[in-house]
């Protein structure tokens, strides 16, 4: 892959004159002219697109893989089905080590309400039920499927469900059983969205089809290549919501899905695309309900106390895909992609896939340095490539090695810049929680500097030109803090 | 074929921009004003530059060496106070002095607070008020702009030997053939005798006053450079320059024959270079969006009211390092709001 470029300036080292005149003239320019830089707002003002302030505009590539269309991928020999792939209580197993299991069947139920079952990924046999390494770090339990190689791999097990007579409940409960959670990468249990609090009405569904992370284009091709399945999906949720309309919001570097999707809109349905300004972290529930409908979710509340519920646009497509059919989660889209990737692309991957399995497919070059599950801004750095993909897996983004650039890296103090108060979604004041972070006092932080509202979306460690982890530091004072209350 | 690959935290992206690189592109933006500086007063201002960036350097890396955490010099902050502090004084200014005036301004101004980040004040600003009560008559001492002997001769001030007085200039300037020198700046021309100098002249530099603040015009395109650059908060000088015309503009309606008119007042002196590059300090300034537009006004209409009505014919120093101390305070009450915040309910009684 040529393309493969750096997202970084001209490199400092090298004594020769011409890479210096070359830094200075880079030195020039604007900083909305350079490779990941913030623009001034002056210029941004003027556009049309319906959006949310502050954010940070950081250099996306998505240009990599948004032309290439999902391709299915091989399955590994063996699949690492993780009980904990969801928020919410671990799955429990149904299956026993030696057991036989056709592509489709359950092999764990729920434990409760907040939790989701799972379905055999492919034809085989259970090998293991062990321990098996998370990007999170701790090792958990996990289902070892060995695959049939020479099976043909039908779905055998499917039960089917006439979605048009289904009452609420029952497709309540078939979300459920199909397992199906957040794909955006929350891998919060869907079923558990379609049950608001009591004290709220939903009036509108908002479908996230922004993904504003760097590297990531499944939900795009998701949006091309999914979209009757889509739009079911969206009927489906409607109904059971009772919501008066639905809006799909995707980000104006998508307009191809925004026409695709509008040319197959049902005339008689209150259902609307809308562009929304490419800006991180446009993708964020709280953002871009308030990019769409200018509301804000207010603190301490869900999305549904301002009458709306968001869903992912995978979600959705696989709601309106599995349900019809009556079948499982067991498969899901993931871009493979990021600079150290040798053949990026948007895969339809088997769950319990192991990202080594996945990376040796695609290729990685020799610079590789860190492999990243989820989305670059907010994704989990992994400690290895064993870990296999999970349902809230939309992306795995391969970045070179850092760069010998010692200036890059020196943390500064905080100068004061103020970038970070413009960068952040939720109008915090990085600056002060980060010198509070420093001091530890991370009582007053939550008191009296809502740091309990920070979703981490990493957007002020991105801009802070001291290089200081802001994000970091919030997440180790949420943390604590969290250990002082109990 | 997977090895050695590494663990981080998110984000694992990080924009270009660094600390170095924001400072580097400040000085930079000092280049043109400093070439213009000496173009109009000659090598004494060069020398005057060279000696003030040397000073500081040459402290901020003694400081740096004393506290043992690694050489700051490399993060350009000290280049920057050395060329500002210059900027600002006149041009005519004993080197040794001068050199006392970064020294303070690097050593108390900033190094004792910790450092890059830490100071409360402009550390330039902090050398040049120091000079200021220490050396009364040297720093205003004005020289001609544009002496025909600039180039090949120094002006008889600047080589004073430390510790000594500097010697008179009377002489010297009327050796110089200068058609109607005064000897005021035209601040100070306006606010003994009301005489206010054509606003042509000091909008373009073409007037005597501190090394590098004549020039308005320069100074504002080197500024809007670095606003452009996104290295400077747009905020703060525009803040600066329209507290200073609007609290101006009401005592220039009422008597223009006394009072400024805020064209004048905006040109003038050195409040152009201060809003610009002085306001703008990022570590002295309030950090929150609001906080910069009342920190900057309140610069702003300070500068005039010390102009106006105050002993000194120049005030935008002070009104800056007031400003400075009254950062954190606007700060605090400027907090953001938080997105979905719930506004508090009056609870009755």
């Amino acid at each position: 892959m040529s393309n493969g470029t750096s997202q970084d300036p001209p490199k400092g080292a090298g004594g020769t004159w011409r890479p210096m005149i070359a830094r200075m003239l880079a030195g020039l320019r604007p900083a909305s002219a350079r490779p990941g830089g913030h623009g001034s707002g002056l210029l941004r003002m003027f556009r049309k697109r319906k959006t949310f302030p502050h954010g940070i505009y950081p250099v996306e590539h998505k240009e990599w893989t948004a032309d290439k269309p999902i391709r299915r991928l091989p399955f590994a020999p063996v699949l690492v089905l993780p009980l904990a792939q969801h928020r919410g209580a671990p799955s429990q197993p149904l299956v026993q080590v030696g057991q036989e299991v056709v592509r489709g069947e359950p092999i764990a139920q729920a434990a409760g309400f907040v939790s989701v079952p799972m379905h055999a990924p492919a034809t085989g046999v259970i090998q293991a039920i062990d321990l098996a390494p998370t990007p999170e770090g701790p090792r958990t339990m996990a289902i070892y499927l060995k695959v049939y190689q020479a099976d043909p791999q039908q779905v055998l097990f499917d039960t089917g469900h006439d979605i048009d007579s289904m009452t609420n409940e029952e497709v309540v409960a078939a979300v459920q059983e199909a397992g199906l959670v957040g794909l955006g990468g929350a891998a919060f249990p869907s079923h558990v969205k379609l049950m608001p609090p009591k004290d709220a009405v939903i009036d509108t569904v908002i479908v996230n089809g922004c993904e504003c992370e760097p590297y990531l284009t499944c939900d795009h091709r998701v949006m091309l290549e999914q979209t009757d399945a889509l739009l079911r999906g969206i009927r489906l949720i409607m109904r059971v919501t009772g919501a008066k309309r639905a809006i799909i919001g995707v980000e104006d570097n998508k307009l191809n899905a925004v026409e695709q999707i509008r040319a197959k809109l049902p005339a008689n349905l209150p259902i609307t695309a809308e562009a929304v300004e490419s800006k991180y972290p446009q993708g964020a529930e709280k953002m871009l309900i308030k990019s769409l409908l200018g509301k804000e979710v207010p603190v301490g509340g869900l999305p549904a106390h301002v009458g709306v519920a968001v869903f992912n646009v995978g979600t959705l497509a696989q709601i309106g895909d599995l349900l019809p059919k009556g079948r499982g989660l067991i498969e899901r889209v993931v871009t493979v992609s990021g600079p150290a990737v040798t053949n990026p692309g948007n895969f339809m991957v088997p769950i319990g896939t192991p990202v080594r399995f996945l990376l040796n497919h695609v290729g990685t070059k020799p610079t590789l340095g860190q492999v990243i599950l989820g989305g670059a801004m907010m994704g989990m750095s992994v400690s290895s490539v064993d870990v296999p993909i999970t349902k809230g897996v939309s992306g795995v983004v391969a970045l070179e090695q850092d760069e010998d650039d010692p200036a890059r890296r020196q943390v500064y103090a905080c100068i004061k810049c103020g970038e970070c108060l413009k960068a952040c979604p939720i109008n915090l004041n990085p600056s002060m929680l980060g010198e509070l972070a420093q001091a530890r006092e991370y009582g007053v932080m939550a008191q009296d500097f809502n740091l309990d509202q920070c979703f981490e979306c990493g957007s002020c460690a991105y801009v802070c030109p001291s290089n200081i982890p802001l994000t970091q530091y919030f997440r180790i004072a949420k943390s604590i803090n969290r250990e002082r209350k109990n | 074929m997977v090895k050695g690959i590494e663990i981080r935290t998110s984000p694992h992206l990080k924009r270009a921009l660094n600390v170095q690189q924001i400072m580097r592109s400040v000085v930079y933006a000092m280049l043109p004003i400093c070439a213009f500086a000496i173009w109009q007063f000659g090598l004494s201002a060069a020398l005057l530059l060279a000696t003030t960036t040397g000073a500081a350097v040459a402290t901020e890396a003694w400081f740096s060496r004393l506290r043992g955490a690694g050489n700051t010099v490399a993060d350009w902050s000290a280049v920057i106070t050395g060329i500002l502090l210059g900027l600002t004084l006149p041009p005519g200014f004993p080197l040794w002095m001068a050199a006392v005036a970064a020294f303070v301004g690097i050593g108390l101004g900033k190094a004792l607070f910790g450092g890059l980040g830490y100071n409360v004040m402009n550390p330039a600003l902090i050398g040049r008020a120091f000079v200021q009560a220490a050396f009364p008559v040297a720093i205003t001492t004005w020289t001609p702009a544009f002496a025909p002997s600039r180039f090949v001769e120094l002006i008889p001030t600047t080589l004073t030997a430390p510790f000594m007085r500097p010697e008179s200039v009377t002489d010297w300037i009327a050796g110089l053939g200068v058609d109607s020198w005064t000897g005021a700046t035209p601040l100070a021309m306006q606010k003994f005798q009301h005489v206010e100098t054509p606003a042509w002249d000091t909008f373009a530099g073409l007037v005597s006053g501190s090394a590098g603040e004549t020039s308005a015009l320069l100074i504002l395109v080197c500024g809007l450079w670095l606003a452009w650059r996104g290295c400077l908060d747009w905020r703060i000088p525009a803040s600066v320059l329209a507290g200073a015309a609007l609290t101006a503009l009401p005592f220039w309606l009422v008597d223009p024959g006394i009072y400024p008119s805020p064209w004048f007042v905006l040109s003038s002196g050195g409040l152009m270079l201060a809003a610009w590059f002085m306001a703008s300090d990022m570590v002295a300034s309030p950090v929150t969006p609001w906080g910069a537009i009342i920190y900057g006004v309140f610069i702003g209409a300070l500068t005039v009211i010390i102009r106006l009505f105050g002993g000194l014919v120049e005030g935008v120093m002070y009104a800056i390092l007031l400003g400075n101390a009254a950062g954190p305070l606007i700060s605090a009450w400027t907090q953001p709001r938080v997105y979905g915040a719930v506004k508090k309910v009056q609870a009755k009684s």
